[in-house]
């Protein structure tokens, strides 16, 4: 009968309360709660290479997961920080790898000046093109940034552009394999930290303001659309930054970098690990992308599935998977009288 | 003459592919971005119906249309209505539902040029001078009569006059008694049953391949937006607009370029006016 009145409450573990305060530094166990996650992620992606050795396919999945982890944390970013839904983040990619490949293969600029300028120039590109609609509230941004990818695609189809469908190849590569995997790593951890120190900062929260009334961020003098177009910009250049690398990955930026997997992906990985923190972006992609890889032999199928996953954690699990883990990791449960 | 006609018959057709789209976002502002995908499948159900189970044409239709209009319900009452407002969730979802639908069709092999459905009358007549299929003459008869049953049903039914008002104002509408929720729920199916009318309708004159999911996907938003989201009649105007325009490109361009002029005209629609030709929505509740 007893259970029957009761209530689940859910109380903050002790260790949380003593380490929120400046008291954390009083003892190693406390430093070792507040920092420990933190620590075990970059340690585990640093170390990745290293273990995944004898495997040198799977140290070239390792590149393409960060990749689409840069893509997610900038739809995360976009979506949860600021408010604006970007449905296209295939654009990036393609921007930046084809940006990438005409700096390197016609300019002749060395792999590590041709990813660094082809991430700004792509980020000054796609800042320019989806301004005209930042002003606009809802649907229309995720319209406009959906279109974008389609019409670079058919635009270069159809007057034969930068190499038409084939591409443009000979781009050069990167001198080992490790390096390979450990730029895009710290590229990734620097983003990823960068980032979360951003929006701690007061830009930070000019942003999040944003995305939950602009109307009185505007009230308080504060011009909406060039803090929008500051925060397009960031997203974009982390996006392109991914899209250069990956030209140079491959040794060639075609069409297929504009392909859907770089818009759908992302977004699975948001919705899996859930929005608003930047590690779910992480964490997601980290579960999403080795499944791709084990299920490659369904072809187009694997869309399907991630369709299926994405709707099924947006219906049943929005919160997503990260915040389920920090509420454990920071709260205990227990049956309190009504 | 060749222009304004076939312009027309190109216009009818848009207007046919996205009023589906526009219903559903007038009504229930939800972006179904599901829409292309229903069309396809819709297609496919009628082919299977014909090809593989061996029925009557015309059955084959009624049992597509249906199930489309069932399967938007579906969609409606066990996704959407659990996420209804959160309009990343909406959009997130209807995109991925389409997305998995669409590419679940190539999977299973919808590819190349062996579905196709036949036309309900073959031959062509003369207008003019130039032959005109019998086809795209049904898509032109039915286009304008949809678009009149579709305004009758709306001014004079109370069916249609509860989707009017939940359009107008949805509280207002709420404290008259009329249940949002199932009208959405209607909307949707109405509008997936029109986009598997339009599919119907206009299938027979090419292949059913994936891709036109996109596409199709890609001209509703177009006329949608130019003509103002949510507006009907703006829809039209808008339709009559990108049509005409497809029509000259391809005379005097190239079949390429069609669709970068429709994506380019919603651009620069967005840039100049974003609420359409005829949008209704206030200019600033679109804009901060």
């Amino acid at each position: 009968m007893k259970d029957l009145q009761g209530r689940k409450e859910r109380i903050d573990r002790g260790i949380k309360v003593r380490s929120d305060g400046i008291y954390a530094v009083s003892s190693l166990r406390e430093m070792l709660y507040l920092s420990g996650p933190r620590l075990l992620l970059i340690a585990g992606l640093l170390l990745l290479p290293l273990l995944l050795d004898p495997f040198p396919y799977w140290k070239r999945v390792i590149n393409i997961l960060c990749v689409y982890a840069l893509l997610a944390i900038a739809f995360d970013f976009l979506a949860n920080c600021v408010g604006l839904v970007c449905l296209g983040g295939s654009m990036f990619v393609g921007l930046g790898g084809y940006l990438a490949a005409v700096l390197n293969v016609h300019a002749h600029l060395p792999v590590g000046l041709s990813i660094p300028a082809a991430a700004l120039a792509g980020a000054g590109i796609s800042t320019l093109l989806i301004l005209p609609c930042l002003s606009l509230r809802g649907v229309y941004f995720a319209i406009v940034t959906l279109m974008y990818p389609l019409l670079f695609t058919r635009g270069i189809e159809a007057f034969d552009l930068l190499g038409g469908s084939n591409g443009i190849t000979g781009v050069d590569s990167f001198p080992g394999t490790y390096l390979e995997n450990y730029i895009i790593l710290l590229i990734l951890l620097a983003v990823l930290f960068g980032l979360r120190r951003l929006l701690i900062a007061d830009i930070g929260l000019v942003m999040h303001a944003v995305k939950d009334n602009d109307q009185s961020v505007r009230a308080s003098g504060i011009d909406v659309v060039r803090i929008k177009s500051l925060a397009v910009f960031i997203a974009s250049f982390i996006g392109c930054l991914g899209g250069a690398y990956l030209a140079h990955v491959y040794m060639w930026a075609g069409m297929s970098l504009f392909a859907l997997d770089f818009s759908i992906i992302p977004i699975a990985a948001v919705t899996i690990g859930g929005g608003g923190v930047l590690f779910g972006a992480v964490a997601g992609c980290l579960i999403l992308v080795p499944l791709s890889e084990f299920l490659r032999f369904f072809g187009t199928f694997r869309i399907v599935l991630y369709c299926a996953i994405l709707t099924a954690f947006i219906v049943l699990k929005s919160e997503g998977l990260m915040a389920y883990c920090t509420r454990k990791y920071e709260q205990f449960e227990r049956w309190a009288d009504a | 003459m060749e222009i304004l006609l076939f312009g027309i018959i190109n216009s009818v057709t848009l207007s046919l592919t996205a009023l589906g789209f526009t219903l559903v976002y007038s009504i229930s502002r939800l972006p179904n971005f599901a829409h292309g995908a229903l069309y396809v499948t819709c297609g496919y159900i009628v082919w299977l119906c014909v090809n593989t189970l061996g029925w009557n044409y015309a059955v084959g239709i009624a049992v597509g249309i249906a199930a489309t209009a069932i399967l938007g319900a579906l969609m409606y009452r066990f996704v959407l209505l659990r996420i209804r407002g959160m309009e990343i969730s909406e959009i997130i979802a209807t995109y991925a539902l389409g997305l998995a639908v669409i590419e679940a069709l190539r999977w299973g092999g919808l590819r190349g040029s062996t579905f196709t459905l036949p036309s309900f009358l073959a031959g062509s007549v003369e207008i003019g001078g130039f032959a005109v299929g019998n086809q795209r003459l049904f898509v032109l008869g039915f286009g304008v009569f949809v678009f009149a049953a579709l305004g009758l049903f709306v001014k004079f039914t109370k069916t249609g006059l509860a989707l009017k008002a939940i359009a107008q104002d949805e509280r207002a509408a709420m404290m008259l008694g009329i249940d949002s929720d199932r009208i959405a729920l209607f909307s949707f199916a109405l509008g997936s049953g029109l986009s598997a009318f339009a599919a119907v309708l206009i299938l027979p004159l090419g292949n059913i391949v994936v891709e036109t999911g996109y596409n199709v996907l890609i001209y509703s938003i177009a006329v949608s937006i130019i003509g103002g989201l949510g507006s009907w009649g703006g829809a039209i105007v808008a339709s009559f607009l990108i049509g005409f325009a497809q029509i000259l490109t391809e005379v005097f361009l190239s079949t390429q370029y069609q669709m970068v002029i429709s994506l380019l005209a919603i651009i620069v629609t967005l840039l100049l006016k974003p609420s359409g030709i005829f949008g209704k929505q206030k200019e600033l509740a679109d804009r901060v």
